[in-house]
């Protein structure tokens, strides 16, 4: 058996049992990535500050993750460890202090591996938008792994590391795992500190996990949620362990499908996956309708004004002031500020800042941004009505599978490629992306369940039962 | 001056608030430490950093508003005012914008054209930037450093209505601000290390006229005797241009303390968008009755109130109140002293004599002497018992000025106990007698002033320690 298949719960059994050494883990993760990752592209940069021969397993033998490995997207902060954001800005920058949830992972005994590609700025739904290279989807080389956090998706799928984290503003770690065919959770808006990932949309943005299987996402949900004095928004309550909810299944769980979600025209073969997993649920025991919920083509609208206005004001700090790329050449202040950002920032994210900056702009603000707060409260109370009778809600991940590399050039096209996912991060609900099946192409699909605020037990409990009871053969792509 | 126009002043006061750690994380807020020392991750907002509001600012802010007679909002905010400048590291402001803190306050000021209202709209609480260092001056200089070490230190802006109509009254309520402030010890209102800083709007309008003129504001004022000057030549010029049918153009403009005038810097179209928009990194802000009611009883006598009772209770005069409660440090060293020696009024010389020459003469803070009311009562009641002279006391007094020892120490220390040997005393005046039979002939014929010095050549023999009634009434006896 090769180790770098095992999946985090399986290698964290292996050395409880002592069947396994820590350093053959890592032996066998690293040689996987050695000849896996100049196709792929996973990461950014790797983790240079450990070496797998000086691992010594006694120091891990008390913490939870026992050294095992975990990627973590690169807009992450690592203390000593570059954190790029994918962005010519900040190619050279590292940071002086570690993430809350880097802290957390160290705390637990995980050692991180490197840090993933990504679309810069975590701006894209397809990690093309990366400022260094593309990252390529394990299942189709010319198809794209989904964004932001496609790095941490593909890197998971590919077998080069069991778990990974990454961030979730509007889909950016369901889309990617679906198109992957890893499973990505988006914690509520406050289970996991915010500290130290840098910000896109900072009401919006949420670290979460990627691993092969429900099981790991449970494990590091473990780890990472929990109060930080450091995050005001991060909120102050107990979470319980979430394997614990990997016994349970399926029945009586009330699942609501939304009309809306399913008029969409979107992706044929998508939609009958989605119904066939929906049905099997059923025969499971969990009692599924159909129910009414704001179009979440409203969300998107929403989205893509808050999101925006927000990161306008978060990446107003890369000025060339103090660290970072600063345009050369420059013979005064605002030369070196506008010089500096033309040059830094790509396309997409320039795109994103102007929009941001016009919607806040006096005589725009009431049209755009408060409209779209208005619009973001209907939706969240809509949400939370629904969450009064039912225990999740279920939808598509994404309307299509994994397009190919260069075919969305039209932004609006990719904006809309979030249309299932956005409506979950403008409620600050949490919400779990499973595979479901393959469409003729061999590639993945999702499959998302939304659940109330802190209810991400009921995503793991759903999510386990259903990858128990389609039982699909997802585990490693043909990588060729 | 001409009655035809009628001048309209409001004013904006920036003032530090004395918080040991900054607004929003943890670092120190002390003036005048190495450049870039006090700084942090958050305060240099560096990417992925989380501000975490100090309460302790929030207290000071509430109590500020409580002593001008503010309303306290139960329920405020914080947003963020997006400008770019190489001193503020996130390229925004977090500031509070639509919901400050406080509101609808006002103070009372006295003028020599009596009692006027002066109303302050609202205070609020927002984080300082950093400063610019130039090498010689701005345009001399090669480049420009930047000290962050002022980033983030809390800061309160109280802006009044516009109430104020003469130079004069600016400064007024300036005053009675700067005291307010001093009193409940929330600022120390130095302005030369910028802890308070004040702008100001200017405009004309004829009597009677309801609606206001064009407004002016000026910046770069460094003292109150600045303000007013500058405050003087705009409402001059103003009117100069008024009389000649000349248009008032919006605009902000400077004061050049060297050529006593105000000079453009910017027109109304180049006035910033900011942009403002609720700060998402933190939570909504939310005063309880208790939390309001914990700092109400903590609000001390505030100065109009105590000068009043000090002239009341105590019965000082006017002026003695006035410089007495100046100060809320010298009002409770004169009322320290007082509990224990009954007598005010010589209490209040001492304070306003001795005391107050040593400080000015140390450059001392009243805070940071070592002499306590208690120290003053004994010293006096020393001066009643004739144990020492009053002259010998200024001694005393200087000694406890410096060390804070007791002044029966002092006396026994030093020797200066007061000599009041009858029979020691005597031998000294008959011997002064003896050397002096001129000065006892000129007595002798009606010049009884020369007394005077005759006590005199005895208080110089004992080093200012005999019992100077004694002496006197021993010469007077003996000259006969």
């Amino acid at each position: 058996m090769k180790l770098y298949k095992c999946s985090l719960t399986e290698l964290k059994n292996m050395i409880e049992e002592k069947r396994v050494k820590l350093q053959d883990i890592h032996e066998s993760i690293s040689y996987r990535t050695t000849h896996t990752d100049p196709i792929i592209k996973a990461y950014v940069n790797k983790n240079e500050t450990y070496n797998i021969d000086e691992l010594d397993q006694n120091n891990y033998k008390d913490t939870y993750l026992k050294g095992l490995p975990i990627a973590i997207k690169d807009n992450i902060s690592i203390e000593e460890i570059k954190t790029t954001c994918s962005s010519k800005m900040l190619e050279e920058y590292v940071p002086p202090y570690n993430a809350t949830v880097v802290e957390k992972i160290k705390e637990a005994g995980g050692i991180i591996t490197g840090k993933t590609n990504m679309d810069e700025y975590a701006m894209g739904s397809s990690t093309e938008n990366s400022a260094f290279f593309p990252t390529v989807n394990p299942w189709g080389k010319n198809r794209v792994p989904g964004g932001s956090s496609g790095g941490s998706a593909a890197a998971v799928a590919a077998g080069m590391v069991p778990v990974s984290l990454g961030s979730d503003t509007g889909g950016s770690i369901r889309q990617p795992a679906s198109f992957c065919g890893v499973v990505g959770l988006k914690p509520t808006y406050g289970a996991v500190s915010r500290y130290g990932l840098v910000a896109f949309a900072s009401s919006l943005d949420q670290i979460g996990p990627l691993a092969r299987n429900v099981e790991d996402i449970a494990l590091m949900m473990n780890v990472i949620t929990g109060r930080d004095e450091k995050d005001s928004t991060c909120v102050n309550r107990d979470y319980p362990d979430f394997t614990e909810y990997l016994k349970n299944d399926v029945k009586d769980m009330k699942i609501g499908i939304p009309d809306q979600y399913f008029d969409i025209d979107f992706d044929q073969e998508v939609r009958e996956s989605v119904l066939n997993a929906v049905e099997k649920l059923k025969k499971a025991g969990a009692k599924i309708e159909r129910v009414s919920l704001t179009g979440a083509e409203y969300a998107l609208a929403a989205y893509y004004i808050i999101a925006t206005a927000e990161a306008s004001s978060n990446l107003a700090r890369y000025d060339g002031v103090r660290y970072g790329l600063r345009a050369e050449g420059a013979d005064n202040l605002k030369k070196m500020f506008t010089e500096t950002r033309q040059q830094g920032f790509g396309e997409e994210v320039k795109r994103r800042i102007m929009l941001g900056t016009y919607v806040l702009s006096s005589g725009y603000y009431d049209d755009f941004y408060l409209k779209a707060q208005k619009v973001r409260t209907l939706i969240k109370n809509d949400f939370d009505q629904l969450f009064t009778d039912y225990d999740l809600i279920l939808s598509p991940t994404t309307p299509t599978t994994a397009f190919k590399i260069g075919e969305k050039r039209d932004p609006l096209k990719m904006y809309a490629a979030d249309i299932f996912t956005v409506p979950v991060n403008i409620a600050g609900i949490p919400a779990i992306s499973v595979p479901c099946g393959f469409d003729q192409k061999g590639l993945p699909i999702g499959l998302q369940l939304m659940g109330a605020h802190f209810k991400e037990e009921k995503l793991i409990q759903a999510a386990f039962s259903l990858e128990k009871i389609l039982n699909l053969d997802i585990k490693y792509p043909a990588l060729k | 001056m001409d009655n035809k126009y009628e001048t309209i002043i409001g004013l904006e006061v920036h003032t530090q608030l004395d918080t040991k750690s900054k607004i929003f994380c943890s670092c120190s807020t002390e003036f005048g430490s190495e450049p870039n020392t006090n700084t942090c991750p958050v305060c240099l907002g560096l990417p992925g950093t989380l501000p975490v509001l100090n309460k302790k600012a929030v207290d000071y802010l509430i109590i500020t508003g409580l002593a001008l007679n503010c309303e306290i909002a139960f329920y405020s905010k914080f947003d963020r005012k997006n400008y770019f400048y190489p001193d503020l590291p996130k390229a925004y402001q977090i500031s509070q914008f639509d919901l400050p803190l406080a509101k609808n306050g006002y103070i009372k000021v006295e003028t020599e054209e009596g009692i006027h209202r002066i109303g302050i709209t609202r205070i609020h609480l927002e984080e300082d930037a950093g400063k610019l260092i130039h090498e010689g001056s701005i345009d001399q200089s090669s480049g420009s450093l930047v000290d962050y070490n002022r980033t983030g230190v809390p800061l309160a802006e109280i802006v009044s209505e516009p109430d104020i109509r003469t130079p004069e009254q600016a400064r007024e309520y300036l005053n009675y601000l700067k005291k307010t402030l001093e009193y409940l010890k929330v600022s120390d209102c130095n302005m030369e290390e910028g802890s308070l800083r004040c702008d100001a709007n200017i405009s004309l309008r004829l009597h009677g006229n309801k609606k206001f003129g064009t407004k002016v504001e000026l910046k770069n004022m460094n003292s109150f005797k600045a303000i007013e000057k500058a405050l003087a030549y705009e409402q001059k010029r103003q009117r100069k241009m008024l009389e000649n049918d000349k248009k008032i153009v919006q605009e902000t403009r400077t004061w050049d303390e060297n050529k006593s005038k105000t000079i453009s810097m910017r027109g109304k179209e180049e006035a910033n968008d900011y942009r403002y928009f609720p700060e998402p990194d933190l939570v909504p802000l939310e005063i309880d009755e208790k939390w309001k009611k914990d700092i109400e009883e903590r609000l001390p006598e505030l100065p109009a109130v105590k000068r009043k009772r000090f002239i009341d209770e105590y019965n000082l005069p006017e002026y003695d109140a006035d410089v007495i409660t100046d100060s809320r440090d010298l009002a409770d060293l004169f009322e320290n002293s007082v509990s224990e020696y009954k007598d005010a009024k010589v209490v209040s010389n001492w304070i306003m004599g001795e005391f107050l020459r040593l400080i000015n003469e140390e450059k001392t803070a009243i805070e940071d002497t070592k002499i306590t009311g208690q120290l003053l009562a004994k010293m006096l009641k020393m001066i009643d018992q004739d144990i020492i002279s009053s002259k010998i006391a200024k001694t005393v007094f200087e000694e406890m000025f410096y060390t804070g020892k007791d002044p029966e120490e002092i006396v026994k220390e030093k020797g200066l106990k007061q000599i009041s040997d009858q029979g020691e005393l005597e031998s000294l005046v008959e011997k002064i007698i003896d050397e002096n039979p001129s000065v006892i002939d000129d007595i002798k014929n009606g010049k009884d002033k020369a007394v005077g010095y005759l006590v005199g050549q005895v208080m110089k023999e004992t080093k200012g320690k005999a019992n100077p009634q004694m002496v006197n009434k021993m010469f007077k006896e003996k000259i006969k």
